[in-house]
């Protein structure tokens, strides 16, 4: 995902004069490297500094311009918050801000590393605009979006590299806002977003091969939600469950229950997600998720 | 396209100052807190930047909003000095600041983006130098304009971190098109800086040291300010340390913490309004 991000910026800003790319000390991947070869004045490294990287991008927006600024979630959101919060989402100014690696996927580099919060901490924030593709594809359209959008701030959570296509086979287009079926099903439908969509697809094939027919849905846009499509999936499915790699509180679990709640929601709803605990172990990604409780064969216990 | 006076009119200068401070002190009148102190420290250089500095357009009707250059008050709760000068420029209105901080109003203790003449929110401290710099960079690196990013910072933003991250970037970028004013009035909330933050001084060396121009003038003295500004190489930002007064222009609130926040009650606002207008410009 990470050189396919590389590869469309690399192409937008060929299209797009006001495109900027902002990193703050992150190793420039494949494609960026052509970007700052072939646009030099319209890339800034800010080094490790990322409220200076925040400031700046909005500087440059109140100046006509679309950055993007991309570091580590942790780095990118954490650090600079209130630049974030004041310079781009109180002035409204469209600028995408990149989570490399959001949730816990650099594993072993212990919680300085995981944005395990980032969806509640980015979502809390008005004007702000929450992302985050399942797989290469869906980041192509959704960064496409970013750059020719004038709505306002974004905040893009993506994984990191060797993540697989995904949504060839989609029921539904790609439309920020929408929420989108990958394949649709009668009994179960599996919600989530970004990496763990991957997730909800392999608890799907278990699913459907014990005779159940089983909804996959990429919930790409967290903020603002699709709440007519969500109630729909509610209405329309004996059992819900939302994957998330995120803390249980302020993540899609969370505003799945509340839209349940409000719409008087007859399905079973089941919300599967890190626990609100920092993590202290370290392994491979797939180790680390199983420590807490996310993986299919915990997923498919609480389903059957 | 400029307004450039030479020589300068120092005493015009003093004119407009005493007709700001004078109408600061009405809108006080409006509210309880008002961050007079702040605003009167600041005023010669706000002058200065809009009313000499700044390119004005030939447009009578939107001057401020059609200049090529940009105005940034970093040090947002020093925003009543900018409010008055955009009220003399016509670009604010007299309602909008006899409105000040009233239902119905535009105008709040910070600058909104948004507002005539406002070209960032701030208030929150420490922002305003990223910003500035990314405003700087695009237009004379990516746009290639000749436009001017002006900035009044207060000295208290130097405390935060965020302020000599972007100064370090400024310096990267070579932005040439940045000045950056310090209203170095030596007083904060707490205190009296030197006393409470001793490891702030010297201030122009560390400046200079992160790769910017320098300067140091008297920031009352608005032939002085504009002579700073005016002779810089321009290949660096300049940072020029205005050395001011906090409450300069009514002796019982010059250097007194209280001032910070409060506005005058009656019996003050009266004393006030006639020391000023003893005042002879």
């Amino acid at each position: 995902m990470r050189n396919a991000f590389a590869d469309v910026i690399y192409e937008i800003g060929q299209e797009d004069s006001r495109i900027c790319a902002l990193v703050a000390d992150i190793s420039p991947a494949g494609s960026i490297v052509k970007f700052r070869e072939q646009f030099p004045g319209r890339f800034i490294n800010t080094g490790v500094a990322e409220q200076a990287m925040i400031g700046i991008a909005a500087g440059l927006a109140l100046k006509g311009m679309r950055p993007f600024c991309y570091t580590i979630a942790t780095f990118s959101l954490y650090r600079p918050f209130e630049m974030i919060r004041v310079d781009l989402c109180y002035q409204n100014l469209p600028v995408t801000v990149i989570g490399m690696g959001a949730g816990v996927i650099y594993s072993t580099l212990g919680g300085t590393h995981h944005s395990m919060e980032d969806v509640a901490v980015a979502g809390a924030i008005p004007n702000m605009t929450v992302l985050a593709p399942c797989d290469p594809a869906e980041m192509r359209l959704m960064t496409r979006w970013c750059a020719t959008q004038s709505k306002g701030p974004v905040y893009m959570r993506l994984g990191k590299a060797g993540e697989p296509d995904l949504t060839a086979k989609a029921v539904d287009d790609f439309k920020v806002g929408k929420i989108r079926y990958l394949q649709r099903g009668t009994d179960i439908a599996l919600v989530s977003y970004g990496v763990s969509v991957a997730m909800a697809m392999k608890a799907a094939a278990k699913l459907e091969a014990l005779g159940k027919s089983v909804s996959v849905l990429s919930c790409h846009t967290i903020k603002p939600l699709d709440r007519a499509g969500v109630e729909q999936m509610l209405a329309s499915h004996k059992q819900v469950a939302v994957i998330e790699e995120h803390v249980p509180h302020g993540g899609l679990g969370s505003r799945i229950k509340e839209i349940a709640w409000e719409s008087k929601a007859k399905c079973c709803l089941e919300t599967f997600s890190l626990k609100d605990e920092f993590i202290h172990c370290y392994g491979t990604h797939d180790e680390i998720l199983s420590a807490h409780g996310l993986n299919v064969e915990k997923i498919l216990e609480r389903l059957l | 396209m400029t307004n450039q006076q030479l020589p300068f009119d120092s005493s015009a200068a003093q004119k407009r100052c005493l007709k700001y401070r004078k109408r600061i002190l009405e809108v006080s009148q409006q509210v309880s807190a008002l961050h007079g102190a702040g605003a009167f420290s600041a005023i010669e250089l706000v002058d200065c930047i809009y009313n000499n500095l700044m390119r004005q357009s030939s447009d009578k009707k939107d001057p401020g909003r059609k200049s090529p250059d940009t105005f940034l008050m970093s040090k947002g709760h020093g925003c009543m000095s900018q409010y008055v000068v955009l009220e003399d420029l016509g670009i604010l209105s007299r309602m909008d600041l006899d409105l000040y901080c009233k239902s119905g109003g535009i105008l709040g203790c910070h600058p909104d983006y948004g507002n005539p003449g406002i070209e960032a929110s701030t208030g929150s401290l420490g922002h305003g130098m990223g910003l500035a710099t990314g405003m700087a960079y695009a237009e004379q690196k990516i746009h290639q304009r000749d436009g001017v990013i002006y900035m009044v910072l207060s000295d208290g933003e130097f405390q935060e971190g965020s302020t000599w991250e972007a100064m370090m970037m400024a310096a990267n970028l070579e932005i040439g098109n940045l000045v950056a004013i310090m209203d170095h009035n030596g007083y904060q909330s707490f205190g009296k800086t030197s006393e409470t933050h001793p490891g702030f001084y010297p201030i122009l060396a560390k400046v200079e040291s992160f790769g910017w121009e320098v300067a140091e003038c008297n920031g009352h003295d608005s032939e002085a300010i504009y002579t700073a500004v005016k002779q810089r190489r321009g290949s660096k930002p300049l940072m020029l340390i205005a050395n001011t007064i906090k409450g300069k222009g009514v002796s019982f609130m010059e250097n007194q913490p209280i001032w910070h926040y409060r506005s005058p009650n009656p019996v003050e606002f009266e004393l006030a309004m006639t020391e000023l207008k003893g005042v002879v410009a």
